[in-house]
């Protein structure tokens, strides 16, 4: 661990606000709780949001799990988890069933998750509403008065347009039948994994420095309407490494001639899909 | 005879404010009654407040005193000290009004014109369609101009929209000014039949006829009025 | 019908020392159009801000019928219950329809908003409804899709009444709803206007400064000047036999073309 940060990285009192925040979040589930972003040694847009709730939540018996659009190996996920392990010196794993807590961008893992477990995802834009109406003053009390109508505006918009509604990731969910949240851009082949979950979910975005949170087992419920439902991509193809039909799939550009294959985008699943009797307990 | 309207102590002067306040009186103490089946004529020189009375029992000019009684829906309704709601039923069901000038929407039609009056009493399009066309018909009013806006029709032709319209729906009551003003003899036959006939259903007509053979064929009696001298 | 759809009791609305409009009183009843003129300034706009649950005025009150029957006072409800009669019962053209329109969506989503607004959440049938109101408003049901920025400023401001009209109001607050169109433009939404009020039975209050626009609208007409009104009646005997010297001014100043 490196000397001259606390652990974690944030003072203690920083971590004390944002545990507040999440608190508060989680009293209210989907309500966008403001928060004192902090300066972080990366960018906005990179993640803030997601690591300053991380770092709150960290203790030194955690073991953490970054994955970034599902993968363990990409520059991001490296980064983050490495950072954590400097600053705090906890743990890190690839194993979904083995973190504690798991830091995402733009994907929850395959693997369902399990009570106990806290998934935190890094959250470019918090509010639904923002393509729509562009004044906090006015969001807020849209919020406050669930005058969600024009949410359902853009769906309409695309099913005119489109035929069908054509938003494909970070496609807004009713949590607990009373707030409209975003849930980053996760897709929305994701979204189902939402509902019910019996982790906690945190929601963090530094740069618009806003927290939320659906507890766990809370019904989340995407938009829709009643002749045109939800409903989640679907792939002819199966993964070329581990044969999953059910995953999340990337389609990966093998040459130049445009081969290409189709993989899992969620590493750790994949690899375990791949081998499944190698697991950590024996039976 | 039942009487239908009833006005006492009619009082009206002008005043105008835009040329410094001057003054002009125009009835003192008028007072009329019309039954059904009668037809009252107001007759007198110009100035002397004949239209002025009619707009007065219309509600169209505000009397400084007096009274107006309506029989209106089984009972006497003052259309002096009436609240706008009450004037405008009256106007609706009981009592009709054939200006000097017709003022119309831009693009309704002369035949919708003529039927609004039963339109607004509920009665289904066609029925009420079906009455307007019958009395454009008997105003001699060419059926190719029916479906036109009457804005651009002539004096005459105006004011025999305005006149279909007066005699519409039929109410109890019919205030006629100078119905006959820019009609030729053949039309001017055809206004005087129907003043008869409404008077031979009961209706009360109180009108101002210029034209002395028109007065003197539907009057039951004349109201005689004279100018008052400015003080 | 003795209840009045909408009881006014010495409303009024100040700025600081500012008057915006004071001791304004009336009922209108179902099915009645009320006009309010006056010339700039003279209080009108406050005084429809304040009676459409806009403005919270610096006194008396403003009472309404609801669809239940009940008699409520406008600003002694919470602002959730008010912003819900206000889209639920009430409808408002304003004089400007790019303030009224989502211009970033079509048409027909501008029409169907209303309804799902209240939770309506059948794709088809809202697009059904909102061809029908495009229908009634004389837009061509083939625009349906289109943006409102490719609309001319009459069609505007009929897609902004048939937005209005989706959602069945009983009464409806209108600012200067012809204002800024051609003459044959604003004959025709006159027009298309009266007869919606009759067809559909609405009551209104219509703000204008336009005397040709009440003398068509309207049954009954307030004349406003420096925030108080001076004169009111049934519209016709407003114009036609003026008392205030205020109204015969303005009666007398309209130009006849």
């Amino acid at each position: 661990m490196s000397t001259g940060y606390n652990f974690a990285y944030l003072d203690e009192q920083t971590k004390r606000m944002i545990r507040r925040g999440l608190l508060k979040a989680v009293a209210i589930p989907g309500y966008q709780v403001p928060f004192a972003s902090r300066e972080m040694p990366l960018p906005y847009g990179w993640g803030t949001g997601g690591i300053q709730v991380t770092a709150a939540i960290l203790g030194p018996e955690d073991v953490l799990k970054v994955i970034d659009q599902g993968a363990d190996d990409t520059t991001n996920a490296v980064s983050i988890r490495r950072f954590f392990a400097r600053v705090a010196g906890v743990a890190t794993t690839e194993r979904t069933d083995e973190a504690t807590i798991v830091q995402t961008r733009h994907r929850i893992p395959e693997t369902p998750l399990a009570e106990g477990q806290i998934l935190v995802y890094q959250v470019p834009i918090p509010e639904p509403l923002r393509w729509l109406e562009p004044r906090e003053s006015e969001t807020r009390k849209m919020h406050a008065l669930a005058d969600y109508g024009s949410m359902h505006v853009k769906l309409y918009e695309d099913i005119a347009r489109h035929g069908a509604i054509a938003t494909s990731y970070d496609y807004p969910v009713m949590v607990d039948g009373r707030y409209l949240m975003r849930p980053s851009p996760i897709p929305k082949f994701d979204n189902p994994k939402m509902d019910m979950n019996p982790a906690l979910q945190l929601f963090g975005a530094g740069r618009e420095k806003r927290l939320y949170a659906v507890p766990p087992y809370t019904p989340v419920k995407s938009l829709d309407f009643e002749d045109h439902p939800f409903t989640v991509q679907q792939w002819d193809e199966h993964c070329a490494l581990c044969g999953s039909a059910d995953s999340f799939l990337d389609e990966v550009i093998t040459d130049n001639q445009g081969g290409r294959m189709f993989v899992c985008s969620d590493t750790d699943y994949c690899g375990r899909h791949r081998a499944p009797h190698d697991v950590s307990s024996a039976p | 005879m039942t009487r239908l309207i009833a006005a006492a102590g009619l009082a009206k002067t002008y005043v105008l404010h835009v040329q410094g306040g001057t003054e002009i009186p125009v009835f003192a103490d008028a007072e009329l009654t019309a039954a059904a089946g009668e037809c009252v004529a107001l007759h007198g020189p110009s100035g002397s407040g004949k239209s002025t009375l009619l707009r007065c029992l219309y509600g169209n000019c505000k009397p400084d005193a007096g009274r107006i009684e309506v029989s209106h829906d089984g009972s006497e309704i003052d259309i002096v000290s009436a609240p706008p709601r009450a004037i405008l039923a009256i106007r609706k069901q009981t009592m009709g009004y054939v200006s000097q000038f017709l003022r119309s929407i831009p693009r309704v039609s002369a035949l919708d014109v003529v039927a609004e009056p039963l339109r607004v009493l509920g009665q289904p399009i066609e029925t009420a369609r079906a009455r307007a066309s019958a009395l454009l018909a008997r105003l001699n009013i060419p059926e190719r101009l029916w479906q036109l806006a009457p804005a651009t029709f002539s004096g005459g032709e105006q004011q025999r929209v305005n006149i279909a319209r007066g005699f519409a729906a039929g109410l109890p009551i019919l205030l006629l000014d100078e119905p006959t003003a820019s009609l030729d003899a053949v039309n001017r036959r055809a206004v005087i039949d129907l003043i008869l006939e409404a008077k031979a259903s009961g209706t009360a007509v109180v009108g101002v006829f210029h034209d002395d053979v028109v007065r003197e064929t539907v009057a039951t009696r004349v109201v005689a009025m004279k100018p008052m001298v400015a003080a | 019908m003795n209840t009045p759809l909408l009881r006014v009791a010495g409303l009024g609305r100040s700025y600081g020392a500012r008057l915006g409009c004071r001791d304004v009183s009336f009922e209108l009843y179902p099915g009645e159009v009320i006009g309010v003129v006056g010339e700039s300034g003279s209080g009108k706009t406050t005084l429809l801000d304040c009676l459409s649950g806009r403005l919270e005025p610096s006194a008396g009150t403003v009472e309404y019928l609801t669809r239940q029957s009940e008699m409520v006072d406008v600003y002694a409800m919470s602002e959730a219950r008010r912003r819900l009669l206000m889209r639920t019962e009430w409808g408002a053209v304003r004089q400007n329809a790019r303030d009224a329109l989502r211009m970033g969506v079509s048409a027909g989503a501008n029409v169907g908003e209303p309804l799902m607004a209240v939770g309506r959440r059948h794709y088809g049938g809202i697009r059904a409804e909102a061809e029908a109101w495009l229908d009634q408003v004389e837009i061509s049901t083939d625009r349906i899709d289109d943006l409102p920025s490719t609309f001319s400023g009459g069609m505007l401001q009929r897609l902004q009444i048939a937005r209005n009209l989706v959602t069945h109001p009983r009464l409806v607050f209108m600012d200067e709803p012809t204002g800024g169109l051609d003459v044959s433009v604003q004959a025709r939404l006159l027009d298309l206007l009266h007869r919606l009020v009759v067809d559909l039975g609405l009551s209104a209050i219509v703000v204008t400064h336009d005397l040709a626009v009440v003398r068509l609208l309207t049954h009954r007409l307030m004349v406003m000047r420096h925030g108080t009104v001076v004169e009111e009646g049934l519209t016709d005997q407003v114009l036609d036999d003026p008392h205030h010297p205020y109204t015969q001014l303005l009666v007398s100043s309209v130009l006849q073309p």
